[in-house]
């Protein structure tokens, strides 16, 4: 498989700031690739000059093999883009929203429908972009950033400022996303979504990228030890789970028992010494 | 499937007739100015003088032929018997002279409160007595006064209005639209969102700026329907002058919003900005008042100011009756204005708020 995405020491300051430094990172065509980090460790910085928005200081990105500085036309058409703000025109309705961007791209209103249908807002759609809840206006931001059916998409934390359960919900629609060989690049700050979405995880911290694989291959990675926590809040920590496990259902002590790896949090704690916090 | 231009102005035109406050200060708020200057200036010349005539005055009741048409046109005649109370009126206000006779002697009781009234009141009596004077002599006059009225140039209430405040109007929606629209798309990404659209900045540009002229255009045409039926607005020749004029000015407008929007940060700050530099300048550039009685360093300030060309060239073809060529002058003004303040303003620019 080719790369849809080349990044090669990608640079951006900002005064003395290195916002991102020195980045280097490839996406496959077809991937689902999650950037994680906390806020302000440059993701956003890092997406938006892959996208094409900022001249890197240096170092280059190629998207679909061609560059992504400057701004080319011919590539356009051939990515989607959701930004960190719901980038809506003021005072349209939902289904007026999406046919404005359609028209944008050359794509008839019908799609648009369907794409409406897809991301389940039919029945919002006289709704104003303003009277929309958070996780409807995400949707919404991400039919519009699909609308033309691009190659590549850029979700620049699509479930930020959502509650869990709008969260989970939007999931769905984006674990899909990338069925049809499309390549996905995602920004977020939470470690679940990371490790339930995506194919590859880059983790990011002071505008570097520490590490890029699978979120399986990281947690094995890691050689942390299995924690237990039992129903009266006792927490072990082992390195042998299956013979610890057997000791306790000799002790007839099974009952509500969680069983804990070690998790995308504890990689960040190990790559950067200090706990995550998003 | 419309193209993106289409699609884009139909954007922008709905999400401004959606917007009450900027339909309400666009088209409302100056037509209220109209109507309010309009029906409060409309009477602006003197009215006829009223006059209560005590008892007989022999030097008005038997005025030569010719002479009563005259002093018809002048005077509202009411007659009484109780100079008192006659005299009590004008104090009043409720009249404006009471006129007796003693003797040879006509007496007129008349109020300084307005003294434009108390002057043609105290002219046209003394020109009667004179006349009369004269006229029992029998003498022919030596010197005769023939009037000509010219078309002047202090215009009627209305037709000095209608072009400032249209001015005025226009600048305002233009500032507040581009201001609003460039702060408003750069917080909520928009902008950056239509870079990475495959559209150009020539037609994201174009449709914002057809919307504020098809609006200036919809001013143009409310206000010179109002005028025209309910103020007896009478448009000169080269009239139709004010629509590539309103398109200029509208341009440069556009481009002291732009302005007004680089340099802030806020959509609010930007649009307080706008107003912070178009209301003065409608002071300053004869919108609500003319500028003649102004002092000269003022003028002089207002000369540099783009809504006091606009304001100017509009009175010129709307109703000076000037010809058409008259437009030419302040549009290019307008242009070169509209040309500078763009470059300052995508210099100023700054994509990022922080």
């Amino acid at each position: 498989m080719s790369a849809a995405i080349e990044v090669v020491d990608l640079t951006m300051t900002y005064g003395d700031l290195r916002a991102v430094d020195g980045v280097s990172l490839s996406v496959a065509e077809g991937e689902f690739v999650g950037i994680l980090g906390p806020n302000g460790a440059g993701k956003t910085t890092l997406l938006e000059m892959i996208e094409g928005l900022r001249r890197p200081v240096a170092g280059s990105a190629t998207v679909l093999g061609l560059p992504a500085w400057p701004r080319n036309p011919a590539l356009l058409p051939r990515i989607g883009v959701q930004l960190q703000a719901s980038s809506f025109f003021d005072r349209l309705t939902a289904r007026e929203q999406i046919h404005t961007f359609a028209a944008l791209y050359g794509v008839s209103a019908r799609r648009a429908d369907e794409w409406l249908e897809r991301v389940g807002l039919t029945e919002k759609a006289d709704s104003r972009v303003e009277d929309l809840s958070g996780g409807q206006a995400q949707r919404l931001s991400i039919a519009c950033a699909l609308v033309h059916d691009p190659e590549v998409v850029f979700l620049d934390e699509p479930t930020a400022a959502l509650d869990p359960q709008a969260r989970r919900n939007l999931w769905e629609l984006l674990s899909g996303l990338n069925d049809s060989g499309r390549t996905v690049v995602l920004t977020t700050h939470y470690m679940d979504e990371a490790e339930a979405l995506c194919d590859r995880v880059a983790i990011m911290d002071h505008g570097q990228v520490l590490v890029v694989d699978t979120p399986a291959a990281l947690v094995q990675g890691l050689d942390a030890p299995t924690r237990i926590t039992l129903a009266d809040g006792e927490v072990i920590s082992t390195r042998e789970p299956a013979a610890e496990i057997a000791r306790l259902a000799g002790e007839g002590r099974l009952d509500h028992l969680q069983v804990q790896t070690g998790t995308l949090e504890d990689v960040f704690l190990s790559l950067t010494g200090r706990e995550y916090r998003a | 499937m419309s193209t993106p231009f289409l699609a884009l102005s139909r954007a922008i035109l709905r999400g401004f007739l959606r917007d009450r406050s900027a339909v309400f200060f666009a088209l409302v708020f100056p037509l209220m100015f109209l109507v309010l200057f309009g029906g409060l200036f409309a009477d602006q010349s003197v009215g006829k003088v009223d006059m209560i005539v005590v008892g007989d005055v022999s030097l008005i009741d038997d005025q030569p032929e010719g002479a009563d048409a005259t002093f018809d046109a002048t005077f509202d005649v009411t007659r009484s018997d109780d100079l008192a109370d006659a005299i009590d009126q004008v104090r009043k206000g409720d009249a404006d002279v009471a006129v007796e006779q003693q003797g040879d002697t006509v007496v007129a009781h008349y109020t300084q409160t307005d003294p434009a009234r108390a002057g043609i009141t105290a002219g046209a009596l003394q020109a009667l007595v004179d006349g009369t004077n004269l006229a029992v002599t029998g003498e022919p006059p030596t010197y005769a006064l023939e009037t000509r009225s010219v078309e002047d140039e202090s215009l009627d209430a209305i037709q000095y209005y209608t072009p400032g405040l249209l001015g005025w109007a226009v600048a305002m929606s233009a500032a507040f639209g581009a201001a609003a629209t460039l702060q408003g798309w750069r917080q909520s990404k928009l902008l950056r969102r239509l870079q990475l659209a495959p559209v150009s900045t020539r037609t994201v540009v174009g449709a914002r700026v057809s919307v504020t002229v098809a609006v200036a255009i919809v001013q143009l045409a409310i206000f010179v329907g109002i005028g025209a039926l309910f103020f007896d607005l009478t448009l000169s020749g080269a009239w139709w002058m004010s629509v590539p004029l309103i398109v200029v000015g509208t341009l440069c407008f556009m481009s002291i919003g732009l302005l007004a929007g680089a340099i802030t940060k806020t959509q609010e700050g930007a649009t307080n900005a706008a107003n912070f530099m178009v209301l003065p300048m409608a002071f300053l550039s004869g919108s609500f008042f003319p500028l003649e009685g102004a002092p000269q360093w003022l003028r002089s300030v207002a000369n540099v100011l783009p809504l006091k060309h606009l304001n100017d060239g509009m009175l010129d073809v709307m109703v000076r009756g000037e010809p058409w060529t008259a437009g030419l002058v302040p549009m290019g003004f307008l242009a070169v204005f509209a040309i500078v303040v763009t470059l300052v303003a995508a210099r100023l620019f700054r994509w990022e708020t922080a």
